[in-house]
């Protein structure tokens, strides 16, 4: 069966109730309640004041865990190429092009039309990093995080150097929240890099697997889990949060209908 | 980059459906552009659409994907004995090892729009029908093409704007390398829709009339839409003498505006150099490259800069997007598969609508139609966002 391999140098996530990385670990392994909480969303203050301005809150979220992920691992952000994945783009975004495209008059702003991309994210990013190396925007509905995981993964085994990965949905406002009901935000990325370097935090071979997706044992998170596409990631943060020496080292994450990712890790 | 076969190949624009189509047009020189009858769209531009969509029926098991965006891919994927290449390929690899890897830009927004429409008057709701996963989210298009070709194995939509299907390329690869997959179904569907007509439009970057990619009065792009599909294998050792392959693919992102390329063009420089790099070739050594060559003043202005700076002025060029429009996410595997036709049957379109290159980019820009027999080829594809991708094609 084959597998990709590469280490995590650093963690990044916000989503309800789940500040940061340290935050997020501390309630995985079970040392600290979660507190349900609205996502708070940092300002993107690395961006330039007129891009901030233009900065929605998927926008925010994806920078805001991607800068702490990169902060983590001890690199520079623009030494990074970046994978960003998202079930769907920035629903408030949509929700005013909509309403304006229902109107007589359909008057689109144009900065309401460049941030329509589902690149946005990927090219605030690259702006507010100074970083001209590739970067990818990809979408696979519920399949997002575990489709962003592999990507990232292939690219380490194809350059042998570090990537990082943005995992990133926030909840689209009524009436598309009524179709599309995704609760609120919540964003993980990792820096992935070569199995072996320095500072590595642990190893991961992905692979894909017939076998069910775990669960959470808290029924917040696990409800988190199921209604997030990002958050698709909590069991291998969990199991990233609780250390080596806690069986299983495996996890099997949500992906597609048809494969699942069974994910080895090595402290 | 260890070169990748092109083992199937099909395209479908306002040009016509299939490989015959599309190659007689470029041979006759026809464009497809006419002035915009979409929906209730009346703007003064001209569009490439793709006609009677509407009538392309979906398989009953997939009905619940029906939209204009699926039923482009569909109507795609009849074409040029695609589907029977992927079945054939799945079933000598597996289903499970053949990946699904599409570009668009706005998948089925349009069902969206629509709906907007029809929104409740009370309660703001939308109508009972209205099915945002099937039809609107960006993986609507890839989950309806893998479940059309009966695939299980990965399968990821790249939406990067107008260099989606273009990524969709070295995405595709990077698996095919790694081992996790053995063929990969790649291409880019994106279809007419009031978001970018009307976006365009509110950005200022529709032309007047039909689009003149590098003449000196260009004055914006021609949007159209398309569904091509390229079937993706790792070349066995002793490949045929006639396959084409995918030799080099460069990657960058601009980092400078959203919807601005970099003036000089410098990071559609440093895309094309990482193709050159991957494949191991110098600059000298492409006969010609399909340009992004959208129209509007700075897009080409920044490519012009950056196709003089990396390759001087003696490089073979010319845009296609005259004849069919911008097709915008599909553009990038769109003008793949017309490389590749120009390499297989030696033709260099030469581009329409451009009476007088603009002498400020002093680029070899075609015109006219050449036979002459072609070996590397080049293929630009630069997005919002600043996400540029050059794919590097050539014969054996």
């Amino acid at each position: 069966m084959s597998e990709l391999v590469a280490c995590i140098e650093g963690v990044g996530v916000l989503g309800p109730g789940l500040s940061d990385w340290n935050a997020t670990a501390a309630v995985l392994a079970g040392e600290r309640p979660h507190v349900s909480a609205r996502t708070v969303l940092p300002e993107p203050t690395a961006l330039p004041a007129t891009e901030r301005r233009r900065a929605g809150r998927l926008i925010r979220l994806a920078l805001a865990v991607g800068a702490q992920a990169v902060g983590q691992s001890g690199r520079e952000a623009r030494t990074l190429p970046s994978v960003f994945s998202s079930s769907g783009g920035d629903g408030e975004n949509l929700h005013a092009i909509c309403e304006a495209l229902a109107t007589p008059e359909r008057l689109i702003s144009p900065t309401r039309f460049h941030n329509s991309v589902h690149n946005a994210a990927s090219g605030y990013w690259s702006i507010a990093q100074g970083c001209t190396l590739p970067s990818i925007a990809l979408c696979a509905f519920d399949a997002s995080f575990g489709a962003g995981l592999l990507e990232a993964m292939a690219q380490v085994a194809e350059t042998g150097e570090a990537v990082l990965l943005i995992a990133y949905d926030a909840d689209y406002p009524p009436p598309l929240y009524a179709k599309r009901p995704i609760p609120d935000a919540f964003g993980v990325a990792l820096v992935l890099g070569p199995a072996g370097a320095p500072g590595a935090r642990a190893t991961l071979r992905v692979g894909l697997s017939a076998d069910m997706a775990d669960t959470i044992a808290d029924p917040v998170l696990e409800a988190m889990r199921t209604s997030i596409p990002a958050a698709r990631a909590l069991p291998l943060l969990e199991r990233l949060a609780r250390g080596s020496g806690h069986a299983p080292a495996g996890v099997v994450l949500d992906y597609l209908d048809t494969a699942r990712l069974r994910v080895r890790i090595d402290a | 980059m260890k070169p990748v076969l092109l083992a199937a190949m099909t395209a479908t624009s306002a040009l016509g459906a299939g490989l015959a189509a599309t190659l007689g047009a470029l041979r006759e020189r026809r464009s497809a552009l006419a002035q915009c009858h979409f929906e209730s769209a009346r703007l003064d531009m001209q569009i490439g659409a793709v006609p009677d969509l509407d009538a392309v029926d979906l398989p009953a098991p997939l009905a619940a994907f029906a939209c204009r965006n699926n039923r482009l891919a569909q109507l795609g994927l009849m074409q040029d004995g695609f589907a029977d290449a992927v079945r054939n390929s799945a079933a000598r690899h597996g289903a499970d090892r053949v990946g699904v890897f599409l570009g668009t830009s706005t998948s089925g927004i349009l069902e969206t729009e629509l709906a907007y429409r029809e929104r409740d008057p009370d309660s703001g709701a939308l109508p009972r029908r209205y099915d945002y996963a099937h039809r609107h989210n960006s993986f609507s298009v890839t989950d309806y093409v893998r479940r059309a070709l009966g695939l299980t194995g990965p399968a990821v939509t790249i939406s990067t704007a107008c260099s989606s299907s273009a990524k969709a390329f070295p995405a595709a690869a990077r698996m095919l390398a790694a081992g996790m997959i053995d063929a990969a179904v790649v291409g880019g569907v994106d279809s007419l829709c009031l978001t970018t007509l009307y976006g365009f439009h509110a950005l200022q970057l529709t032309a007047s009339g039909p689009c003149r990619p590098f003449d000196v009065r260009r004055d914006g792009l021609s949007i159209g839409e398309a569904a091509a599909f390229v079937l993706l294998e790792r070349a066995p050792a002793g490949v045929a003498p006639e396959a084409i392959l995918l030799q080099g693919i460069g990657e960058s992102a601009d980092a400078y505006h959203m919807s601005s390329p970099h003036p000089q063009g410098a990071g559609a420089r440093e895309a094309m150099q990482r193709a050159l790099d991957a494949a191991g070739i110098a600059p000298e050594l492409v006969d010609y490259i399909n340009l992004h060559g959208t129209g509007t003043p700075s897009n080409d202005s920044a490519e012009g800069h950056a196709i003089t700076s990396l390759f001087g002025t003696g490089t073979r060029c010319s845009s296609t997007k005259a004849a069919m429009g911008h097709t915008l996410g599909a553009a990038g595997a769109l003008e793949a598969v017309i490389c590749a036709l120009a390499l297989r049957h030696g033709l260099l379109p030469g581009g329409l609508n451009t009476h007088e290159p603009d002498p400020r980019l002093a680029l070899r820009y075609e015109t006219v139609n050449h036979d002459l027999p072609l070996r590397r080829v080049l293929s630009n594809s630069f997005g919002f966002g600043g996400a540029n991708c050059a794919l590097l094609f050539g014969r054996a």
